[in-house]
């Protein structure tokens, strides 16, 4: 009505243009029904456990029990089996908490962001993403617990009383940390948790039809009671969106105070302005190339290809592509204002970073991070499945690195030269982080078990059909079946 | 059947169906009445007349608490309980506090959102008469659903039946309370 009004005075043709229509991206391929949605995603709940997932399920354990015997040793003995010595006071276990912590940021991005920018596509992968946010907290959060030493100690951490009388230090980045850290894990345990009731409430309702009671009682006493009801449904949506809301401000400052640890204290290298921005892109960057390494093995086994379509995969490495070019231009941009900075302690950490002992190190950052991201350019690479997994695995490795880089280098080189120092890893440093593997994939392997994978609610909300005006026009109602 | 029912409930084969006999169920009057949908359906709270939820100002009193909190244990922990000096520096100021404070708003609005929409929604409940109807599951998955409560005024047995069958809705049946 409005556009007829708008254009009354103008000449006929107006009338007849039409706007072009721009073909969308179907987010459920083959325009599936909202019955295989439940039932694709149920069912790999409700279906017997397969044998791949046990011995999966085996192997995750063993690579666990790596970190745990690790833990156990250095509870036992003391921090100083760790491989780090003057002037590399943070070494390893400092680089293991900011690529898990870094890791964890593509799921609050795809769940949080992404959710207020009303990307759709969001949908198949946000529960997944979420999931893995948590367990890369969990592990993230094992390495600064231990690495207080005393690990005893560590609710110390915590503004709790004690018999000495005396509070934390609230002007020290490591202390925000703690909050920061804290907060985020716990903010995406209940996003996570908000997210699931509704697909609780189907499990409950299904496995109570199934008869397995035991297990409908279970899902239904985590489903708080949900029954789909849209007065529910609206202060439902209403919550999701403020946690969205607050949690996209979180996202963004968990990140840019643990680039705070740095960049608040006076190692060259360390202390830069860009490390809150540059932080956050590479936690995106590394954070999507973990949800593609755990989402396309799983398209694949579930065959979830309707739900998880190309255009998702062509998404994630887009963003993929910008995160990587993001913090490849921080990368030339560090070295940039070293130069320009003209401070010679500045631009030898630099120069030390590339050319120096650690030059390895560097350059596998460089090519991981800045190189293998570029071929997403290409349509080709994107439509290839393997070859996105592969290349998300150089970003996970890249990643890494980058933290090693970054806190290994500036640290070997103090500005004594009699105080330089080689840090080498012991194998204790090499079982606490190769385990943290095994403890993320337990966790997520009983995930995919336990929990539904995919918000189904929410990828139903995104087809055509569920769209309140779709078929408007030519209403006619075919009689429902509701079976027996 | 001695006790008074429930309600009637009716089922719809899509959104747009439910979408259409909200609308006139609202028109109709009737206020203690609900729909069941297997996901949240864009712009269904204005056509069942609903008013805008509340959980926002839950949401907003638990982040103005928690940046209060935040400021004041700082305040008291590092200015005022165990005054500690560190580089000669003030005792406090709302810049060392901000971060703390930043995260703790967001942790206390997160409660204060959730917890709000368990109390809105009179969540926590594990048992409603809805959840006693034979088909009620299929409101999770792919049927949509009106219930009128007996508790509406203008609850009539037979004409409610009739209004909930003249907007559509299939297999109407009457809930046990």
């Amino acid at each position: 009505m409005a556009h007829a009004e708008s254009t009354a005075g103008a000449p006929a043709i107006l009338d007849e243009v039409k706007p072009a229509v721009l073909p969308r991206a179907p987010m459920v391929g083959n325009n599936r029904n909202f019955h295989w949605i439940t039932e694709k995603i149920c069912g790999i709940v409700e279906d017997k456990t397969p044998a791949w997932w046990w011995v999966c399920f085996a192997v995750a354990c063993f690579i666990a029990c790596f970190t745990v015997a690790g833990l156990i040793y250095v509870v036992a003995t003391g921090v100083g089996v760790w491989g780090h010595r003057t002037p590399v006071n943070w070494s390893w276990p400092i680089v293991n908490f900011v690529f898990w912590i870094g890791i964890g940021h593509a799921g609050t991005l795809i769940s949080a962001i992404l959710c207020l920018l009303r990307q759709k596509w969001r949908t198949s992968i946000n529960r997944a993403a979420e999931a893995m946010t948590i367990f890369a907290v969990v592990c993230a959060g094992i390495f600064p617990v231990f690495h207080v030493g005393r690990v005893w100690y560590a609710w110390f951490l915590f503004p709790l009383p004690n018999y000495n009388y005396i509070w934390p230090q609230f002007r020290s980045p490591l202390e925000w940390d703690v909050f920061a850290v804290s907060t985020y894990g716990t903010v995406s345990v209940l996003f996570w948790y908000v997210g699931m009731i509704p697909d609780l409430a189907t499990l409950r309702d299904r496995f109570a039809a199934a008869g397995r009671i035991t297990r409908a009682k279970i899902y239904g006493l985590f489903a708080m009671g949900w029954r789909g009801s849209a007065r529910a449904w609206s202060n439902y949506e209403m919550a999701y969106l403020i946690l969205a809301g607050i949690s996209t401000p979180l996202v963004l400052s968990v990140h840019t105070i643990v680039s705070f640890d740095f960049a608040v204290s006076l190692i060259p290298g360390w202390h830069t302005t860009i490390f809150p921005p540059y932080f956050v892109a590479g936690a995106i960057f590394s954070g999507f190339g973990m949800v593609l390494t755990l989402m396309l093995p799983l398209r694949a086994i579930f065959h979830l290809e309707d739900l998880v379509t190309q255009y998702h995969i062509d998404c994630m490495c887009k963003i993929t592509l910008a995160t990587g070019t993001i913090v490849g231009y921080a990368y030339a941009m560090e070295f940039f204002i070293a130069w320009y900075s003209a401070n010679p302690f500045e631009g030898f950490t630099f120069i030390n970073r590339a050319f120096g002992p650690y030059a390895w190190a560097y350059w596998i950052m460089i090519s991981c991070n800045v190189i293998t991201p570029q071929f997403f350019w290409f349509k080709g690479v994107r439509n290839n499945t393997t070859f996105v997994w592969i290349l998300s695995l150089f970003v996970n490795v890249g990643m890494w690195f980058e933290r090693f880089v970054i806190i290994c280098t500036s640290l070997t080189r103090d500005f004594l030269p009699s105080s330089w120092g080689y840090l080498s890893p012991t194998v204790v440093d090499i079982f606490l982080f190769f385990g943290t593997f095994g403890v993320f994939s337990v966790l997520f392997l009983l995930f995919i078990r336990f929990l539904p994978l995919m918000a189904m609610a929410e990828i139903k909300a995104v087809t055509p059909q569920a769209d309140p005006h779709h078929g408007h026009d030519l209403h006619e109602t075919d009689p429902i079946n509701l079976g027996t | 059947m001695a006790a008074q029912p429930y309600g009637l409930i009716a089922a719809f084969a899509t959104p747009a169906d439910l979408f259409q006999a909200a609308e006139k169920v609202r028109d109709a009057g009737y206020r203690n009445w609900d729909c069941i949908t297997p996901l949240p359906i864009h712009g269904l709270d204005r056509a069942m007349g609903l008013r805008r939820s509340i959980v926002p100002r839950i949401s907003l009193s638990g982040g103005i608490t928690g940046f209060c909190t935040g400021m004041s244990m700082i305040w008291y922990m590092n200015g005022f309980d165990y005054k500690l000096t560190v580089g000669g520096k003030p005792l406090f100021s709302p810049l060392f506090a901000f971060p703390v404070s930043y995260e703790l708003t967001i942790l206390f609005t997160a409660f204060a959102t959730i917890g709000g929409m368990f109390f809105v929604n009179g969540l926590t409940k594990l048992y409603h008469p809805v959840l006693k109807y034979d088909h009620i599951r299929r409101g999770l998955d792919d049927l949509f659903f009106i219930v009128i409560e007996t508790a509406d005024p203008r609850y009539d047995a037979a004409a409610s039946r009739a209004l909930l069958a003249q907007v559509g809705g299939q297999h109407i049946t009457e809930l046990e309370a």
